[in-house]
């Protein structure tokens, strides 16, 4: 069976993220890395791989962006993933949620895999909801924010957090699943890896490769246009205390907490 | 003109404190665009009186739609919203804050190739449409954002909107006759709700020691179970310490915990996402320790201290004992 494993860069959660006012939109010219949330679905994927009752033949990582993408790409393949695949063209440009979970859909289509995994947030906007949009264009069942998969009868045992406590749900393949980064620890991966990483097999397929309709996707196309960006309501700023001499740094939480006759 | 479709969740006989606040703003919006606001219910009719499903109303709910079918997952409300939907036309599907709704909502932006806002904090009425407010860049700037599809798909965040009583008397009950996909049939529950670890209240608690991932180990907690015991307050955790095993599941704060708004929130070792900060934000006081200086939660915290909560908390904890003693 085959696991595709979706992928994104992000904007480095060292860099400071901003948009871009000429455009409205996220400017991602600063340094990217892979979506730290993404390292644990190629985890899982492997662990599937490795460790489990499941005939995994291979792991494709997919992913979708400009050029730059790449490097997220090659990230997955150092960490374990057999192949890519890269869905890039200007058209997809801007797509919003709806024009993004549609093309990356196609783009798996033509996989046709077992089981998609993916990382159920990424920091840079789409949170929680790319998994789920994803899976009813498939047909398939689907789970997000899943902390815990077993195999049982060729069935996946899915276990996360859900409104009022722990859930456990089996979910018959092909599925897609996003995990949370408790389901594991990701490898480091290895020199060797990461140096044979630019030599697995990469795909580049561009939206009509795909059978993308133009008119469901690109910044033109989005169901859910951002428009005016303005600040939030200002909370002032709080006091900060550098903690140097911490004897020091106590007596004053302590004078703090009394003022406001909390203790 | 357009209604606004919400889903409300409910589990054990009461419907779920964030799906009550969407109906509410549902009212309170569909009055401005000259709709009408709403619910979709699903699960099996037993649970589902008339009285419950009919209760919505007095939050302005004119109309409750009961679905039958597996409880606690999203595609089944998947096909019944879009069967509502397809037949009645609705313009918009509201969430309140919480992980179905996220499912769900997703779930309809494919369906019927609607258009999405996700962790919305505000709805405003614009020429009688709806314009979604969304947070962005941890919360330092807000998009507008408009819809350009038929259906308009809006996901609140946690407790954005308020529980409000506008309406008068019971909602109009209307059973759905609906079909499952077949895929919806493919994912079952195995068991609902478990709760993990010792049942601790902390929503009582007039003072909250919370603590994150930056306590290092499962032992740290005891360094704030003392620093609670010496203030008289109770202990709460982040999600990812809580995932972790490090404490109980019923002192997590958060998007998939609890909400709370005690006198006094200590944070130690937290260093503020959002999905923490929506369950604790309406905190009177906020005090926070974290060895990050560019930690999000010292932009929310009234007292933040930057350093080593290991060599702060045991000393903050003699000290304020001492205090007491005196």
């Amino acid at each position: 069976m085959k696991i595709c494993v979706l992928v994104k860069e992000v904007p480095d959660a060292a860099v400071e993220k901003r948009i871009n006012p000429s455009t409205g939109r996220m400017d991602r010219s600063g340094e990217k890395n892979l979506n730290p949330f993404d390292t644990h679905a190629i985890e899982a994927a492997m662990q599937l791989k490795e460790g489990s009752e499941l005939q995994v033949d291979e792991v494709v990582a997919v992913t979708m962006g400009p050029e730059s993408a790449l490097r997220a790409l090659h990230k997955a393949v150092s960490l374990g993933a057999d192949r890519s695949m890269h869905l890039s063209d200007d058209a997809l440009e801007g797509s919003d949620v709806n024009g993004t979970g549609y093309a990356l859909s196609q783009a798996l289509a033509a996989e046709a895999p077992d089981l998609v995994l993916l990382g159920q947030q990424s920091d840079d906007g789409e949170c929680y909801t790319i998994g789920a949009v994803v899976a009813d264009h498939l047909k398939a069942p689907s789970l997000t924010q899943v902390i815990k998969i077993d195999v049982e009868d060729g069935k996946l045992r899915c276990e996360r957090q859900a409104e009022y406590g722990y859930d456990t749900v089996l979910v018959e393949l092909p599925a897609v699943i996003s995990v949370g980064d408790a389901i594991n620890e990701p490898r480091y991966p290895s020199l060797k890896a990461i140096m044979g990483a630019k030599k697995k097999p990469l795909a580049k397929v561009g939206a009509a490769d795909v059978g993308i309709a133009p008119d469901r996707v690109g910044h033109e196309n989005a169901r859910a246009h951002c428009g005016a960006f303005h600040d939030p309501p200002a909370k002032s700023a709080g006091q900060i205390i550098e903690d140097e001499d911490t004897n020091e740094t106590v007596e004053k939480i302590v004078a703090w907490l009394d003022e406001r006759k909390l203790i | 003109m357009a209604d606004i479709l919400v889903f409300a969740l409910h589990y054990e006989g009461a419907i779920n404190k964030n799906s009550l606040g969407a109906v509410s703003e549902a009212a309170r919006l569909a009055a401005e665009i000259g709709g009408e606001a709403h619910a979709l219910v699903l699960g099996s009719k037993d649970e589902l009186t008339d009285e419950l499903c009919g209760s919505l109303g007095a939050h302005g709910a004119t109309k409750v739609y009961r679905a039958q079918g597996p409880e606690g997952l999203a595609q089944p409300v998947v096909d019944a919203m879009a069967k509502v939907i397809a037949d009645d036309g609705h313009g918009y599907a509201l969430f309140g804050g919480g992980l179905l709704g996220f499912e769900i909502g997703a779930g309809l932006v494919a369906r019927l190739d609607a258009g999405v806002t996700m962790e919305v904090t505000a709805v405003k009425a614009r020429d009688g449409k709806l314009v979604a407010e969304r947070p962005i860049l941890q919360d330092s700037s807000i998009s507008d954002v408009e819809y350009r599809s038929s259906v308009g798909v809006i996901i609140g965040r946690l407790n954005a909107f308020e529980i409000t009583e506008s309406g008068s008397g019971p909602a109009q009950v209307v059973d759905v006759d609906f079909e499952l996909s077949e895929w919806s049939t493919r994912a079952t529950m195995v068991q609902r709700g478990e709760q993990r670890g010792a049942n601790v209240n902390i929503e009582d608690a007039d003072i909250l020691i919370a603590g994150g991932r930056g306590l290092g180990k499962a032992e740290g907690f005891e360094a704030l179970e003392a620093l609670a015991g010496s203030l008289g307050g109770a202990v709460a955790a982040t999600r990812a310490v809580v995932d972790a095993g490090w404490y109980s599941y019923s002192a997590q704060i958060g998007q998939t915990g609890k909400t709370v708004a005690p006198k006094l929130y200590l944070a130690a070792g937290i260093s503020g996402a959002i999905q923490h900060k929506v369950g604790m934000q309406s905190s009177e006081n906020i005090v926070a320790i974290n060895k990050d200086s560019n930690a999000p939660i010292f932009e929310f915290s009234d007292l933040g201290i930057v350093g080593d909560l290991n060599k702060i908390v045991p000393k903050l904890t003699e000290a304020l004992k001492a205090k007491k003693g005196g």
